[in-house]
């Protein structure tokens, strides 16, 4: 508990905001944190959103996609960084690759178990109407699986935030590094602020994106459902993935 | 026109769905396809917007071949109702009855004129117009999906088991309107269906199918119910069971009318005393009422 309140203290001490040991502030780790992570973002859903579109329209390289994002799933955070790192060299480009890596699967299970949940009828019933193909993509299924499509954003985000902590280790700037040099300099205070910060933030993406999940959703089809599964898929990652990083940090 | 030539369908799977279909639809007519269920109908009927393609065999609509022509065009220029409305659950009604046109470039608020015109014409109120599919009873929805398919002006309307899903006093409803429509726009229209008293009703040419695509008899109701062609059809129509061969009993209703009963002796109808349509709204005329006639507004 003690070490809780420390690390509140921490945080609230102003002049971590603007530098910590002489290293920099709360402020700019929070940017880099930010940054790094929109990097990945960026490639993941360039990669992600029209294989998924392609996969869930189609029902083609189904069984693929599932196998790889099994593999994925089950790959080490830090061993592949490693790895890489061993090939890539320091730096932010083996960092963005492992963030890469690990945001494509739940971006692209969010996509196309969206499309597959469109009704078949509905889309049919466009096909038959006189909608090509890609008319029922961009104007049936996008819109009636909106919901579950920003969901995979959302896991796919907050997979990246939490694993953008971990790359501290290797020196890729963000939250994490307080953590990291927390630990080192027995400084459990800086840890727990870290620990902290790290969580604050994934919870107000989280928020956004739940926001946004509310506002994207059409009117006159019904919501329940979909909220519910992406809410819980958005909150696994976080929470193993930052008691990965302070278990390993030790 | 459309006309089946030797029309033949295998699915990826092996099976049979129609082998070697020939038939002749003259335009303007209310043809009822009906059979049991996986008999090919509704292959047969999906053919014709290319929904299916046929393995071999040709499908022309007046004398021009289908293959040759553009499908997502094809599929513009007719109709299409199916048995769950297959609305689009995110538009609102207008937007759905205005979809196809929205497609072919009319400008929007044209088509939103027309598309409340549509409403009017399918028998739904204007206050409708503005909510979602999931705000409709089924019958709404089921004229909302008729309305969207006669947007483009079709010459042709397909209607694959349209009212299967709907409850029978709807159902009615909805029969009655459909053969309204039919007489006003004077399109040609497809029907699938199963239910053989909904065929006769409906049908100008009723075909029965068997298993394959096979047409076991093709006719007008009267032919069909006067001489079945097999013991098929005899069974699918009832009238091996007696369910068609009705006599007059000793018995009169209340208002002295002649009770009607049918082979096992169950009362099946009355024979109306004057001989004229039930009603003068649309039933086509026919002496004996029976359940599929009781098409009040429900």
């Amino acid at each position: 508990m003690n070490v809780i309140l420390a690390g509140f203290g921490w945080i609230f001490t102003a002049s971590h905001w603007t530098t910590v040991n002489l290293g920099p502030g709360i402020g700019q780790r929070v940017a880099e944190h930010l940054f790094i992570t929109l990097i990945a973002l960026v490639f993941v859903v360039l990669i992600a959103v029209p294989l998924g579109l392609f996969i869930g329209h189609t029902g083609k390289g189904r069984t693929i996609a599932i196998a790889a994002s099994n593999i994925s799933r089950a790959l080490p955070t830090l061993g592949l960084l490693a790895v890489l790192i061993l090939f890539l060299g320091i730096g932010l480009l083996p960092i963005t690759v492992v963030l890469v890596l690990l945001g494509i699967p739940p971006l692209l299970a969010g996509v196309y178990s969206g499309l597959e949940s469109v009704d078949r009828t509905t889309i049919d019933a466009a096909r038959a109407v006189g909608m090509t193909e890609l008319q029922i993509l961009l104007k049936v299924e996008v819109p009636l699986s909106i919901a579950l499509l920003i969901g995979g954003l959302r896991a796919a985000t907050l997979q990246i935030i939490a694993t953008v902590a971990v790359a501290a280790t290797f020196s890729g700037g963000g939250l994490g590094n307080y953590v990291i040099s927390g630990v080192a300099q027995a400084d459990y205070a800086q840890m727990m602020g870290g620990a902290i910060l790290i969580t604050a933030l994934a919870l107000v993406v989280d928020g956004l994106f739940a926001l946004v999940q509310r506002f994207v959703v059409p009117r006159g089809v019904s919501r329940g459902t979909s909220r519910r599964n992406t809410a819980r898929a958005g909150a696994i990652p976080v929470v193993a993935t930052t008691r990965t990083l302070i278990k390993e940090g030790q | 026109m459309i006309e089946f030539r030797g029309v033949t369908k295998q699915f990826p799977d092996g099976t049979l769905a129609v082998d070697d279909f020939t038939l002749v639809i003259p335009s303007r007519q209310f043809i009822v396809f009906v059979g049991s269920s996986g008999c090919g109908k509704t292959t047969i009927l999906r053919m014709i917007n290319r929904m299916v393609d046929p393995t071999s065999g040709q499908i022309l609509i007046d004398g021009d071949d289908i293959a040759k022509t553009d499908a997502v065009k094809l599929r513009r220029s007719i109709g299409y109702v199916m048995q769950q409305s297959g609305l689009l659950p995110h538009r609102k009604v207008v937007d759905n009855v205005s979809t196809v046109p929205r497609l072919k470039g009319v400008a929007k608020a044209k088509a939103r004129d027309d598309a409340m015109a549509l409403l009017k014409t399918v028998g739904l109120d204007r206050a409708l117009a503005d909510r979602y599919p999931a705000q409709l009873s089924g019958g709404q929805q089921q004229r909302v999906g008729v309305a969207r398919a006669l947007a483009v002006d079709p010459n042709i309307l397909l209607m694959d088991e349209p009212f299967g899903a709907v409850d029978p006093l709807v159902r009615a409803e909805l029969q009655t309107e459909i053969m309204r429509l039919q007489r006003e726009l004077d399109k040609t229209v497809v029907f699938v269906t199963h239910d053989i008293d909904e065929a006769f009703l409906l049908g100008d040419h009723v075909v029965i199918f068997q298993k394959g695509g096979k047409i076991a008899q093709q006719g007008t109701p009267a032919e069909i119910l006067a001489n079945p062609a097999n013991d098929f059809v005899a069974e699918f129509i009832g009238a091996d069971r007696g369910k068609r061969r009705l006599t007059v009993s000793d018995e009169k209703s209340a208002d002295g009318d002649l009770v009607l009963l049918d082979g096992f002796g169950h009362p099946a109808g009355v024979m109306a005393s004057s001989g004229a349509p039930i009603k003068a709204s649309g039933v086509k005329s026919r002496s004996v009422s029976n359940k599929t006639d009781q098409a009040g507004d429900a």
